[in-house]
């Protein structure tokens, strides 16, 4: 069934189809939303789960925690300063290897208070040990967060779908809503899911000497490396039952292209629409969409950069001191190759980035050999 | 006034022995009984605190019972998260028990606390007071009393403010029931934990719990000085039902000065006579207090 649809009831209607069992958020613009729509659901009696309104973010991820100890299928959603006040539960729900799954909205963080799109927020918390997988329009954070169930279960290993404010979250698109049979095909219920059972004298959690605590993280960093193969796998099953892939990564017209501009997010669309545009002119130029970043995908990024000549990445984020984050990820994926990374950072806080500023990137690095710094600012007013 | 006849009929233990608490503390006998009562459909919740390492080391556990361990300030939450796990598969009579420090009650669990007393989970939370941050050392916590030697409140820096009124505070929530105990009353305690199991919603029972090595007592002196506490009305047996149908459990039988309770303990030592009288003073109009509002019902 087709319908318009914010990106933020896309969330939600993934939640209900994925039959989340314990749901508990707390609200921050622009994900007020998604869980609206849930305690909405579940009001209405679309959806079986417990729905907890708890008093902080932090306590909502670790109600999800313990839910998901004793068993149940585990959803939140959240932003910007939420994301950061989960920050210490993050990590217990990856290092405990529980299926969680979470929305975050991309959102600025203070000062000052600002509510529109920056990716700063949830690229500070990658080394949490979350998948993270980014969204480009609303049918695609519809299908995510069914497939991060199947793939949070598969890998034991918890997943953040991720998507731009207001640009994504509050856009309305038509969105193909599969029906519940066709997902439960591709998403069976949890078996044996309780890392608990009632009457069973076992801890989670307990104090782990040198002894044992880094096998446990070495054992969540081996599976890291089987994500993309299952993430492979579980595309093409939901393509063979809902019939809709993205890729890892999602490379266009890469094949012959001598400039590459990479970027995540909802800037996949105007970024496609400015090598359009540029290979009118005869300018050989492709973009490379990621969708995820943890696991890094940098397999298929050497594999769809492997003719480019120049490189460049798009960051709407910044890590202060070392510039944009996707940038510094991609120049250590590429160690030891020789070619030029173009650093642009851009729409900071939601400022607007025009398809004639992505232009004028391609051009600052048509006219040099190479970038004149490691991070370049675009469309600032100084 | 307490049943004088009460005696815990169940004789399963859940508490097993290799648990890694010091000699005398208050915090394993505390949980023994409560998990008599409960029994075993028990899953239980403990955040950062000295029952964290009480529990055992990976991995071993000392409880009979599944245990959740979850960050310092989330009991209360992480319960409401297993409970409504618990709810969806149909496991109704299956018991929550969050078990918490002081620290993580008064101070940094609070404010999930008091989000789970508002929305009246259905789970039962035990504070084990052994009044300071014992398992990093004994620091002060809003549960250290007046007088009290700590390693953050050293000589000439006495704890001076007085104990949050945890009691009263969750009982303001309008939970369904809230309630004092002390370990050296343990048929007070058993039978207290026994009704909270019958009631549905929040229930919150504030445990007395004697550290020997942060009180500055002889381990063999724990139970003995914890008893003082209760006999000289510095910590006095009570239940509040439905936020306010208080009830005194326990009184004493004659009179008994608070210098009994805090000449023992070491922690009290640099007090001086004027802050011990002072001290004896609020004791007095805080009882007093206590059985009018209980007259009242
Ligand atoms: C967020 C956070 N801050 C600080 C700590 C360190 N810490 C662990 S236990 C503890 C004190 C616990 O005190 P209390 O709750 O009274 O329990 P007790 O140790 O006295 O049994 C502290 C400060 C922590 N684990 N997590
Ligand atoms: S420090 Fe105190 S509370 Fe902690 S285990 Fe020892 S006696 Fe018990
Ligand atoms: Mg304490």
């Amino acid at each position: 069934m087709k319908k318009v649809l914010m990106g933020n009831f896309a969330a939600s209607h993934g939640v209900r189809l994925s039959r989340a069992q314990v749901i508990s958020a707390y609200p921050i613009t622009p994900q007020t939303h998604v869980v609206e729509e849930l305690s909405a659901m579940v009001a209405r009696g679309e959806l079986n789960a417990k729905f907890i309104k708890v008093e902080s973010e932090h306590s909502a991820l670790a109600c999800c925690i313990a839910a998901s100890v004793m068993g149940a299928r585990a959803f939140t959603a959240t932003s910007s300063h939420g994301l950061l006040l989960m920050h210490e539960l993050l990590h217990w729900a990856s290092g405990g290897r529980l299926p969680i799954v979470m929305v975050a909205v991309n959102r600025a963080i203070a000062p000052g208070w600002n509510i529109w799109n920056e990716q700063t927020d949830t690229l500070s918390q990658r080394d949490t040990g979350w998948i993270q997988l980014y969204c480009a329009s609303n049918q695609e954070i519809l299908d995510t967060v069914i497939q991060a169930f199947r793939l949070a279960e598969t890998v034991k290993i918890p997943v953040m779908v991720i998507y731009d404010a207001f640009i994504l979250s509050h856009t309305y698109e038509p969105v193909d809503i599969p029906d519940q049979k066709t997902v439960d095909a591709f998403l069976p219920p949890l078996k044996n899911p309780e890392v608990l059972k009632v009457g069973e004298a076992r801890a989670f959690g307990s104090v782990t000497s040198p002894d044992f605590h880094m096998e446990f993280r070495m054992k969540l960093h081996d599976t890291y490396e089987r994500v993309p193969e299952e993430f492979e796998k579980i595309e093409q099953a939901y393509a063979a039952t809902v019939g809709r892939t993205y890729g890892a990564i999602e490379p266009y017209r890469c094949e012959d292209a001598e400039l590459v501009m990479v970027v995540a997010g909802s800037l996949a669309g105007p970024t496609k629409m400015v090598v359009d545009g540029l290979r009118q002119k005869g300018i050989k130029a492709g973009r490379i969409k990621l969708k995820m970043f943890r696991p890094f995908p940098t397999k298929p990024l050497q594999e769809a950069l492997k003719n480019a000549k120049k490189i460049l990445v798009l960051d709407r984020n910044l890590s202060p001191g070392t510039g944009g984050i996707f940038a510094h990820e991609l120049r250590s994926a590429l160690k030891g190759d020789a070619r030029p990374v173009w650093g642009f950072v851009a729409g900071i806080g939601g400022r607007d980035i025009t398809p004639e500023l992505i232009e004028s990137m391609f051009f600052d690095a048509i006219g040099a050999d190479a970038p004149v710094s490691t991070t370049i600012f675009k469309g600032v007013r100084l | 006034m307490i049943e004088p006849n009460y005696s815990i009929e169940e004789e399963r233990e859940f508490l097993h022995p290799g648990h890694l608490a010091c000699q005398g503390c208050g915090a394993t006998i505390a949980i023994r009984y409560v998990l008599k009562a409960l029994g075993e459909k028990t899953v239980v919740v403990i955040p950062a605190c000295c029952w964290s390492i009480i529990a055992g080391l990976f991995p071993s556990s000392c409880l009979g019972v599944p245990l959740i361990h979850t960050a310092f300030e989330t009991s209360a939450v992480a319960a409401t998260g297993a409970r409504a796990a618990l709810d969806m598969q149909g496991k109704e009579d299956v018991h929550v028990l969050a078990w918490a420090g002081d620290g993580g009650t008064f101070d940094i669990g609070f404010q999930a606390l008091s989000g789970a007393a508002e929305r009246n989970e259905n789970i039962l939370y035990c504070c084990y007071d052994n009044e300071a941050y014992m398992n990093t050392g004994i620091q002060r916590s809003s549960a250290t009393p007046v007088g009290a030697w700590t390693t953050t409140t050293p000589k000439g820096g006495l704890e001076d403010r007085p104990k949050k009124n945890i009691v009263r505070i969750m009982a303001a929530h309008g939970i369904p029931y809230a309630a004092t105990a002390n370990v050296a009353f343990p048929d007070d305690l058993y039978r207290k934990a026994k009704k909270a199991a019958s009631i549905r919603g929040m229930k919150f029972i504030h445990i007395l719990s004697p550290c020997p090595t942060g009180w500055r007592i002889p381990s063999s002196e724990s139970v003995e000085v914890a008893r003082l506490a209760t006999l000289t009305n510095l910590f006095p047996l009570y239940e509040v039902e439905n936020g306010t149908d208080l009830t005194v459990n326990y009184i004493p039988p004659k009179k008994v000065t608070v210098e009994n309770y805090l000449r023992p303990q070491g922690r009290f030592h640099l007090m001086s006579e004027e802050e011990k009288e002072g001290i004896q003073r609020q004791v007095d109009a805080a009882w007093e207090a206590l059985l009018r509002e209980a007259k009242k019902r």
